[in-house]
């Protein structure tokens, strides 16, 4: 079981709501990536509009829990007040903590993320830092009170999947003890299993899913990858080399001339 | 009274956040308010008086990844 924040999960994958074909697709999905963390996000509401209301209802349906994302933001004050305004709507101190810095790569102001971060740990949140592969910054957002880092593995909705592997590994080798869910880049099953295999607790994925010409079957086929990269992982791998060694024993081979 | 919701201007005469919301047709237990960038829970909007030039935001649920 992966423990974030005192909670147990059995799923290894954390899925995006955003962007399905419809709402009916996006249940399946969730149903189908046996998920147990779904990402929300708030926004400006229209007067008369039911709309929100018609999403929250649908997630409450489907018996997740929800971490809500201040997606968007570009400011420390923007980041935690719509982290405040979430906690008042969906009833969780979780949050998915966003500042974005760059408008091409949305690559974290890992800045402001760390500022922020120790403002709502101050105040009662249990922060999932959207991050870099950056160890400093790691460091310092562990320091400001997260107990999970949440690296990207390449920008957002990219789909180039780890783009630096090396990183991670020394991420994960410097912090052993910490959960750490790759969050964003993600492209294929295969990415996935991968920073699983690397011995990350987690994927969080939304595009690469809500994208797919099946975002269903594409959920479970993300399910199935997690699990397999998890018991790998667990399992224990060979290390590549440079040299052939026989799978079949030479000792007692027979020898014809 | 001139007030900016959720990035439009209005002009109004209702003075508590509560009586506007309902006024304008914001309904529902799934909103989260803001004035002035500071939050205003659900249960302090009946009580929340609102001044000129106040700056609203009214949020919802949506899909986010």
């Amino acid at each position: 079981m992966l423990e974030l924040y005192g909670t147990s999960v059995a799923s290894r994958l954390l899925l995006g709501t955003a962007r399905y074909p419809s709402p009916a697709i996006l249940a399946d999905a969730v149903r189908a990536s046996k998920t147990e963390i779904v990402t929300v996000s708030l926004r400006r509401e229209t007067a008369g509009s039911r709309t929100g209301g018609a999403f929250f209802e649908l997630i409450r349906t489907l018996g997740v829990r929800v971490l809500p994302n201040t997606a968007g933001c570009h400011t420390v004050s923007e980041a935690v007040l719509t982290a405040k305004m979430a906690r008042d709507v969906f009833a969780t101190d979780w949050i998915k903590l966003e500042v974005i810095g760059n408008h091409d790569t949305l690559q974290p102001d890992v800045f402001g993320l760390v500022e922020a971060a120790r403002i709502l740990s101050n105040e009662g949140f249990k922060v999932f830092p959207y991050t870099t592969d950056d160890l400093v910054v790691a460091e310092r957002l562990l320091e400001a009170g997260c107990e999970v880092l949440m690296p990207w593995c390449a920008p957002i909705g990219s789909a180039m999947g780890p783009v630096n592997l090396p990183a991670l590994r020394s991420m994960r080798a410097n912090f052993p003890d910490v959960p750490l869910i790759v969050d964003a880049g993600i492209g294929r099953p295969s990415h996935a299993a991968i920073v699983v295999e690397l011995g990350f607790d987690a994927v969080l994925l939304n595009t690469a899913v809500a994208g797919a010409a099946d975002p269903v079957l594409m959920a479970a086929a993300f399910s199935g990858a997690i699990d397999a990269g998890r018991t790998a992982f667990l399992a224990g791998m060979l290390e590549p080399r440079d040299m052939a060694v026989p799978s079949t024993p030479v000792i007692g081979k027979a020898v014809f001339s | 009274m001139k007030l900016t919701i959720n990035g439009e201007d209005h002009q109004t005469d209702i003075s508590i956040l509560s009586e506007l919301l309902t006024a304008l047709e914001y309904e529902g237990d799934w909103l989260a308010t803001a004035v002035n960038g500071e939050l205003v829970h659900r249960e302090d909007r009946e009580a929340f008086a609102l001044s000129d030039r106040d700056r609203i935001e009214i949020l919802s649920p949506m899909q986010g990844g």
